[in-house]
C-alpha cells in the first residue's frame, strides 16, 4: 500500500525546471531514503511532499502528489491538516527557544489541546518515540537550547511525533552531527519505520544503505532509478547509478 | 609609534565625551541637591501645588511628575499596538516592496525635527481636540498624549522590524511543518524569539516620551494642574523650559532640581534598557 505517491511532476523556480516528471511512490511503514549530488533537486522533491515549498516565492508545481490517494496540491486541501499528517525534520536542529516540554507540546497546543495531563502524555511518549526521554525527563523545564546538537535533532523529531503525523519527512537530518549522534539518529529512524512512514533526504550513501528500505537516485532534476536499497546498491540497473554509488562524481 | 600616537588621541577623545557626560551629571547634582534640601524632598515631589513666583511661592512637583507618567502611558497605550503590529506585518506579511517603502517612509518621518510635531499638533490637532470634545481649549493631556503617540512610533516600528526581520527562518518553518498556521507562527514564534528586541524597542519609545519637550510644550497648556486627560498638563520636560528664562533665586534652583529629577527617570529608562541588551546577548 502506497502512502504518498507523485505523479508526472514537475517543479519550477521561475523559469528554472528544478523537477521532470517525478513519478514515485512510498509504501507505507518503509523507509526510503532519496539521494542524489547537490542540487539535484531531492530535497526540493521532499519538500513537494507537504507543501514546504509554497513558501517560496515563485514556485510552480505541476503533476499530482497524492497522499491517501487524494491530490495534497487540489484546491479544497488545508495545508495545515497535511502538514500535521505529513511532518518533517530539517538539516540543523531548529528547536524553538523554549522549554523542552513546550518544544514538544507546540505542536498539539496548536492544533487545539489544552489538557495538561493529556499534554504531558503527549510530551512523554514523543519523547520517548524519538529516545530521548531518560536524557531529559529530570529538565523538561529547561531551554531545549542547553542540549547537545545530537539530542535537538532527537528533540525535533520528538517535536514532529507529538503531533502524530503518518508520514515523516526528514531533510539530511544527520548532517550537522557528529557520528555517535548519527548513529544514535539512524538506529531511531529504523525503529521509527513501525509505526511511521519515512522519506530521508542523504549525502551519505552509506547512511542509505544502512538505514533505508528503498533508495531512489536524482540527478539534475531527473529521478533516474528506484528500487530497493541492496539491489539498487549492489547491481543498479543504469549507468549513471553506478558512476555515482562508485564515487565517479557527485 | 605611529600606533602608539593614534592609539593616545583616540582615547583623548574618548575620553573628552566621557568627561561631558560626568560634568553634566555633576553639574545637575550640584545645583539641583540644594533647592530640594531646603524646600524638603517630600514637600518637593509630593507638593501638589506648583507656584514659584507668588509670594507664598511653592514648589510641589507632583503634577509634573503624574504628568510626565500618565502621558507616557497614554502616548504607549495608544503607540505601541500600532507600532508592533506595524513591524509584525511589515517583517512577515507586507510585499517586499511596500516594506521597503514604509521603511525608508519611516527613516524619513523619525528624522523630523519635534517642533514639526509640535506645530502641525498646535494648528491642526488642538483645534480638532477642541471641537470634538467641546473643550475651552484643546491644549490639554490628550492632545499631547496623541504627538508623543505618533512621534515614539518610527522608533517602536524600526527597532521591532529589525528584531522580527533577525528571527531565523529555521524557527518559522519548523512551526509551519508542525500544521500551524502563519499567523499561529508569527505570534507564538516570531514574536517571542525578538522579544528582547521588541522591549527595547518599547523602553527607547518610553525615553523618547520622557524626554521630549518641544512638542509637548506646544500641545499640552502648560498649566500646572494635576494631569487630568483634558485638562492643561505641564510636564517635567516644559516645567523646566518655560519658567528658566525669566527665574531667579530658590525658583531656579527648584528648576535643576526638577532637571535632576527628569535625568533620574532618564537614567533608570538607561538602566532598564541595558540589562535588556544583555539579556539579548545571552539568548
Amino acid at each position: 500500500m502506497n502512502i504518498i505517491e507523485s505523479k508526472n511532476l514537475d517543479l519550477f523556480y521561475s523559469s528554472h525546471q528544478a523537477l521532470k516528471n517525478i513519478n514515485l511512490s512510498f509504501p507505507e511503514n518503509s523507509v526510503s531514503a532519496l539521494i542524489g549530488p547537490s542540487g539535484c533537486g531531492k530535497s526540493t522533491f521532499l519538500k513537494t511532499l507537504n507543501r514546504m515549498n509554497d513558501l517560496i516565492d515563485g514556485v510552480k508545481v505541476t503533476g499530482q502528489i497524492l497522499y491517501n490517494g487524494k491530490d495534497i496540491y487540489a484546491s479544497d486541501v488545508d495545508v495545515n491538516e497535511l502538514r500535521k499528517d505529513v511532518g518533517m525534520v530539517f538539516q540543523k536542529p531548529n528547536p524553538f527557544m523554549m522549554s523542552i516540554y513546550d518544544n514538544i507540546a507546540y505542536g498539539p497546543r496548536t492544533h487545539g489541546i489544552k489538557n495538561k495531563a493529556v499534554l504531558d502524555e503527549l510530551v512523554e511518549s514523543s519523547l520517548k518515540g524519538a529516545a530521548l526521554w531518560d536524557e531529559v525527563k529530570d529538565r523538561l523545564k529547561k531551554s531545549a537550547l542547553g542540549l547537545s546538537g545530537g539530542q535537538q535533532q532527537r528533540l525535533c523529531i520528538a517535536r514532529a511525533l507529538a503531533v502524530k503525523p503518518k508520514v515523516l519527512l526528514m531533510d539530511e537530518p544527520t548532517s550537522a552531527l557528529d557520528p555517535i549522534s548519527t548513529s544514535k539518529i539512524e538506529e531511531l529512524v529504523v525503529t521509527l519505520k513501525d509505526k511511521y512512514t519515512i522519506v530521508i533526504v542523504t549525502h551519505n550513501m552509506q547512511q542509505a544503505l544502512r538505514i533505508s528500505d528503498l533508495t531512489a537516485f536524482f540527478l539534475l532534476g531527473n529521478l533516474i532509478e528506484v528500487g530497493k536499497t541492496e539491489e539498487l546498491f549492489s547491481s543498479p540497473k543504469e549507468k549513471k547509478t553506478e558512476d555515482y554509488i562508485t564515487g565517479r562524481f557527485g | 609609534m605611529k600606533e602608539r600616537a593614534i592609539g593616545i588621541i583616540f582615547t583623548l577623545l574618548g575620553l573628552v565625551s566621557v568627561l561631558f557626560v560626568l560634568l553634566i551629571t555633576v553639574y545637575l547634582i550640584v545645583s539641583g541637591v540644594p533647592a530640594i534640601g531646603e524646600i524638603g524632598f517630600i514637600n518637593f515631589m509630593f507638593g501638589k501645588v506648583w507656584r514659584s513666583t507668588g509670594s507664598d511661592p511653592q514648589f510641589g512637583i507632583l503634577p509634573f511628575i503624574l504628568t510626565t507618567i500618565w502621558g507616557t502611558i497614554g502616548s504607549l497605550i495608544i503607540g505601541l499596538p500600532i507600532g508592533f503590529f506595524s513591524a509584525v506585518y511589515l517583517a512577515k506579511m507586507a510585499p517586499k516592496r511596500i516594506r521597503d517603502i514604509f521603511v525608508v517612509i519611516i527613516g524619513v518621518i523619525s528624522g523630523v525635527p519635534s517642533v514639526v510635531y509640535g506645530l502641525v499638533g498646535m494648528l491642526v490637532l488642538v483645534p480638532f481636540v477642541r471641537t470634538v470634545f467641546n473643550l475651552p481649549d484643546g491644549a490639554s493631556l490628550f492632545a499631547s498624549i496623541i504627538v508623543l503617540a505618533v512621534m515614539i512610533l518610527p522608533t517602536v516600528i524600526k527597532v521591532s522590524l529589525t528584531s522580527l526581520e533577525a528571527v531565523p527562518k529555521d524557527y518559522e518553518e519548523a512551526s509551519l511543518a508542525l500544521g500551524a498556521t502563519k499567523i499561529e507562527t508569527y505570534f507564538r514564534v516570531s514574536v517571542p524569539a525578538a522579544r528582547s528586541g521588541i522591549l527595547t524597542s518599547v523602553v527607547l519609545g518610553i525615553g523618547r516620551a520622557i524626554g521630549e519637550a518641544m512638542a509637548v510644550m506646544m500641545v499640552a497648556g502648560n498649566v500646572a494642574n494635576m494631569p487630568s486627560i483634558f485638562k492643561s498638563v505641564r510636564y517635567l520636560t516644559t516645567a523646566v523650559a518655560i519658567e528658566m528664562s525669566y527665574s531667579s533665586g530658590l525658583q531656579r534652583q527648584a528648576l535643576f532640581s526638577i532637571a535632576l529629577v527628569l535625568f533620574c527617570f532618564i537614567m533608570i529608562i538607561n538602566g532598564i534598557l541595558m540589562v535588556l541588551r544583555r539579556e539579548n546577548k545571552d539568548a
